[in-house]
């Protein structure tokens, strides 16, 4: 536990006790609050007409007979909706050389991913707009595709932004130590390969949902979001739709899954806002699941070419990566699609001390819908890589996964260190995390068992992973680049007058706990029942300024803000009650909502009787103790740009030669999050996120056509992980503090994203070893297998 | 198109609903968009997901595969009146100690869904809950908290063997 935590092992304190969540019981009773469950006087409804090609030019749009159907409001095109909005362009001026054209909210001119906005249609019913949208003809011209990334960069490429002069949107080239030595050095061992990974998405349960509503008296919008980050998409709208910025209220209230998903600047719920704006009154979009998997963020597509030297002693040499993905036709705004590849360049062999490394990131424009940042980031593609080369090395030079990993990984007094990708690490674990995962899932016993079952022709494999997962981001990640998003976050405390503690955060819920550890700290850190702590986040007009949720940051940004805050607000508290009771503030404590002496348990005073004196009966009160019973705290990580989480996983398959299929028997996961806050919640966190990414490695992918439709965009046929494939998923900790903090919390959000792909497919591929096939294509479907087992051609 | 309203009588969660209905509008729409029922959630319009499951005449339906139209005469239950009712106390309960939901969304199609094992005669190991709950979506948990939840209620209900 972190020295400067000093508030466990008190009657209040519920840090590191795993408490249900007390916003979780509206959900059970089905009172959720969605966006697509509220009705606003007035409100009226979009639907989208979108492209049906990967790329054409716009010649027409006859909206005549849409627009005479009864209870249409209105038609909005392209041109249109570019008179309301100012376009937008999804660059980071700190990834130098990214470029990407200006993007409009609906497509004007030319259309260029199947499923991009072309019209917008408002009218009295989602029905009659979607029967409104069926009636519009739009004349498209089509044009030649671009929709393989491999062929982007040829010179007789079709390129998709001529002013660009070809397809590429960003390059980056790093190179540390003697590469070329280490991979001609006889004395090593090489292994290489090509790893892909295929495109997947979200698809959480709840669609992308917005209602605008706009206010003419203020000059107003008032926008409901189903979404992680409010601020950022208050500086959006104010800024594309020319409102003051604090005219925009962004409300997030319970959000239906989101991953990384909701984040985005969407060109559909931007033209929402705009409608409002000029029909002024409020509109409601809610995406079906089609517009879903052919508009929201796509992610991964990613084709990495790799190397890595090893001595006899299988210490690493050298690692190579070079990496290609896809991202669409735009960099998506304001993240940028840029990322994903940076952290594959920064994260692949992280966990490993590496002394030379050369990697090139190039990322492609093509006529597929748009990719960015997803959950765990870029994570699940540096992880199977390293990891895929760690276990073709051990194979190489017969000495065991596990032995291999403890050979070059940091040791775990080695920190602060610093990556050969340039990565500055702090208290991570990776020896202790390994051993204890080694033990939980009885290695030794597995082992034993894979072999005996091989003898049997049954065909078993172990898969282990060793992770690092980037979380608490400071600036560096995106303010830096000039993106309006905020790694900062700020809380605020307050008492009322019967004793109940408020408080507000900038980080947000989407039913990974959020508001829960949010009042275990405040209760903790002040000294009161958890019951009298009251969160509101998910509203920009009444939380601090901060960053919402990405990129693991809840916990231990926007988790030490409040803790920062909570504190303050206690000494304010002492500070009032000790001229109440003629003592000094040090002689005083609270607990369970009592004042006592420092020490003792007996109430002198209740936070009631203090917060009635206060604010009712301040003549009680000498004239100049005035008391300010709020207190407001804002944190952000300095000294580190980010904090990492680390850990290690394993996977346990068993493989059908005959028909392709993996079973998966057992998964184990040892984490380091540092302070857990709540180990349920963190728990469910990791298991959450293994099945997403098993998902990506076993099942999910956006199958495009060579002419770049979308063909499996429906649940039925984009597969997904469901409740009877999945595995019981044993997890277990190792806790070492952040230095960062007081609260030494990381995030522990994508971890599970992160490792379990490169766990499957290590263990699919350990399965598969006796019969000397292999896949490093994820996800590994059964074709894919029976093809690697050349069953099939 | 906007086809003329057919009338449609039917008891939602205890009350006798008498009104009309588009021939077109299927169950989920009419319960969350007509009688403000918005606990059923739809999340695939499809089949598959299990989002909009209710109870007709006892049963759990998948609200976007039926048409309002055909739940005429019928009894339907959704998440609002089972929870009223009491009737989904215990596995609520054990939803919320398991953390067996996260962002809810699929919750109310889970708990209906599990609700039918519970009260069936089937035996009921891990596996049976597995299955039960095969077609239902859940992108937060990954199942397993609901599969221990769902077991718990089961175990307390019919004994530490099952
Ligand atoms: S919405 Fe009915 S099953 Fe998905
Ligand atoms: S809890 Fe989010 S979909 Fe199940």
């Amino acid at each position: 536990m972190s020295e400067r935590l000093h508030e466990l092992d008190r009657p209040n304190s519920y840090i590191g006790k795993s408490v249900p969540r007390p916003n979780a019981v509206h959900l059970l009773q089905g009172r959720g609050r969605f966006v697509d469950d509220k009705v606003l006087p007035r409100m009226v409804h979009a639907a989208f007409v979108r492209s049906p090609h990967a790329h054409a030019r716009i010649r027409g749009v006859d909206a005549d007979e849409a627009k005479t159907l009864q209870g249409v409001i209105a038609v909005f095109t392209g041109e249109d909706m570019a008179a309301a909005i100012a376009p937008w362009s999804g660059v980071l001026t700190h990834l130098a050389g990214m470029r990407s054209p200006e993007q409009p909210a609906l497509a004007r001119d030319i259309t260029r991913w199947q499923g991009e906005p072309v019209v917008m249609v408002v009218a009295q019913s989602r029905a009659i707009a979607e029967d409104a949208a069926a009636l519009i003809e739009v004349d498209f011209d089509p044009l030649p595709e671009m929709c393989d990334m491999e062929g982007a960069l040829d010179s007789d490429a079709v390129v998709i932004h001529p002013e660009l002069g070809n397809n590429l949107c960003w390059e980056r080239l790093v190179e540390t130590g003697e590469v070329n030595a280490a991979f001609s050095d006889p004395a090593n061992t090489v292994v290489d390969r090509t790893f892909t990974f295929g495109r997947h998405t979200g698809v959480t349960l709840e669609a992308r949902a917005c209602i605008a509503d706009y206010d003419q008296a203020e000059e107003a919008l008032t926008f409901h979001y189903s979404g992680q980050s409010p601020h950022m998409m208050q500086a959006i709208l104010a800024k594309h739709l020319g409102f003051e910025e604090e005219n925009v209220n962004v409300i997030a209230a319970d959000v239906g899954g989101s991953f990384g998903i909701k984040i985005h600047t969407y060109g559909d719920e931007i033209a929402t806002a705009a409608a409002a704006k000029l029909l002024r009154r409020p509109v409601k979009f809610a995406a079906d699941r089609f517009e879903s998997f052919v508009s929201d963020i796509h992610a991964r597509d990613h084709r990495v070419k790799a190397r890595l030297a090893l001595g006899q002693d299988g210490r690493i040499a050298a690692l190579e990566i070079d990496d290609l993905t896809g991202i669409g036709p735009y960099s998506v705004y304001p993240r940028s699609s840029g990322i994903e590849a940076n952290q594959v360049l920064n994260l692949t062999g992280a966990p490993y001390d590496i002394p030379a490394y050369r990697g090139r990131a190039r990322v492609v424009f093509q006529n597929k819908n748009v990719m960015c940042q997803y959950r765990a980031v870029g994570h699940p593609i540096a992880n199977s890589v390293m990891e895929g080369l760690m276990d073709d090395a051990a194979r190489q030079l017969a000495i065991d996964p596990a032995e291999l990993r403890r050979r070059n990984l940091f040791a775990d007094d080695a920190y602060p260190v610093t990556s050969v990708t340039g990565m500055k690490f702090a208290d991570l674990s990776h020896h202790a995390c390994l051993g204890k995962l080694l033990d939980m899932m009885d290695y030794e016993g597995l082992k034993s068992e894979r072999d005996a079952l091989r003898k049997k022709g049954i065909h078993r494999g172990i898969g282990i992973v060793s992770m690092v997962e980037v979380t608490n981001p400071s600036p560096m990640f995106y303010g830096v680049g000039g993106a309006p998003i905020s790694a900062q976050d700020g809380a605020t405390v307050r008492l009322d007058a019967n004793g109940a503690v408020h408080v507000s955060s900038s980080i947000t819920e989407q039913g990974q706990g959020t508001e829960t550890i949010l009042a275990q700290i405040a209760a903790s850190a002040i000294g009161v029942d958890i019951a009298k702590v009251k969160v509101t986040t998910g509203d920009t007009r009444t939380t601090p300024y901060g960053g919402g949720t990405w990129a693991s940051r809840g916990a231990g940004i926007g988790g030490e803000a409040m803790l920062l805050a909570s504190r303050a607000l206690k000494s304010q508290i002492l500070e009032a009650a000790a001229t109440v009771l003629q003592a000094r503030p040090e002689a005083l404590d609270i607990e369970a909502g009592n004042i006592v002496d420092t020490g003792g348990t007996k109430p002198r005073m209740s936070l009631a009787e203090l917060g009635k004196l206060v604010y009712y009966r301040g003549n009680e009160l000498p004239s100049d103790v005035r008391p300010e019973l709020i207190a407001t705290r804002h944190f952000r990580v300095t000294d580190y740009p980010f904090v990492f989480t680390n850990g290690a996983m394993a996977s346990y398959v068993e493989v059908d030669i005959e028909t392709g299929m993996v079973k998966l028997l057992g998964h184990w996961v040892v984490e380091d999050c540092g302070t857990v806050i709540n180990k349920k919640l963190v728990d469910e966190q990791i298991r959450g996120g293994v099945v997403q990414g098993i998902g990506g490695a076993l099942y999910e992918e956006c199958l495009y056509s060579e002419n770049g439709q979308l063909q499996n965009a429906t649940m039925a046929d984009y597969l997904v992980p469901m409740a009877g494939e999945m595995p019981d998923i044993e997890i277990a900790h190792i806790e070492t503090p952040s230095c960062t903090s007081d609260l030494g919390a990381k995030g522990a959000g994508e971890a599970g994203t992160c490792g379990a792909p490169g766990a499957v497919m290590n263990a699919v591929n350990n399965a598969l070893e006796p019969l000397d096939a292999s896949v490093a294509q994820h996800p590994i479907t059964p074709e894919r297998l029976l093809r690697a087992l050349s069953v099939i051609d | 198109m906007t086809a003329a309203r057919m009338p449609i009588s039917l008891r939602i969660n205890g009350e006798q609903v008498e009104t009309t209905v588009q021939a077109r509008t299927n169950l989920v729409d009419f319960l969350r968009n007509e009688q403000q029922l918005t606990g059923t959630h739809v999340g695939c319009e499809h089949g598959v997901c299990g989002a909009c499951t209710v109870r007709v005449d006892g049963r759990i339906v998948r609200g976007c595969l039926m048409l309002a139209i055909q739940a005429n005469g019928t009894t339907v239950e959704t998440i609002e009146g089972q929870s009223d009712s009491g009737k989904l106390e215990e596995l609520q309960a054990a939803f919320h100690r398991h953390n067996a939901l996260q962002c809810g969304f699929c919750t109310p199609g889970m708990l209906l869904t599990a609700q039918e094992l519970l009260d069936s005669d089937k035996p009921i190991t891990r596996e049976v809950i597995r299955d039960q709950i095969s077609g239902n979506y859940c992108r937060c948990t990954g199942y397993q908290a609901i599969v221990d939840a769902v077991e718990e209620v089961a175990i307390a209900r019919r004994g530490a063997s099952l």
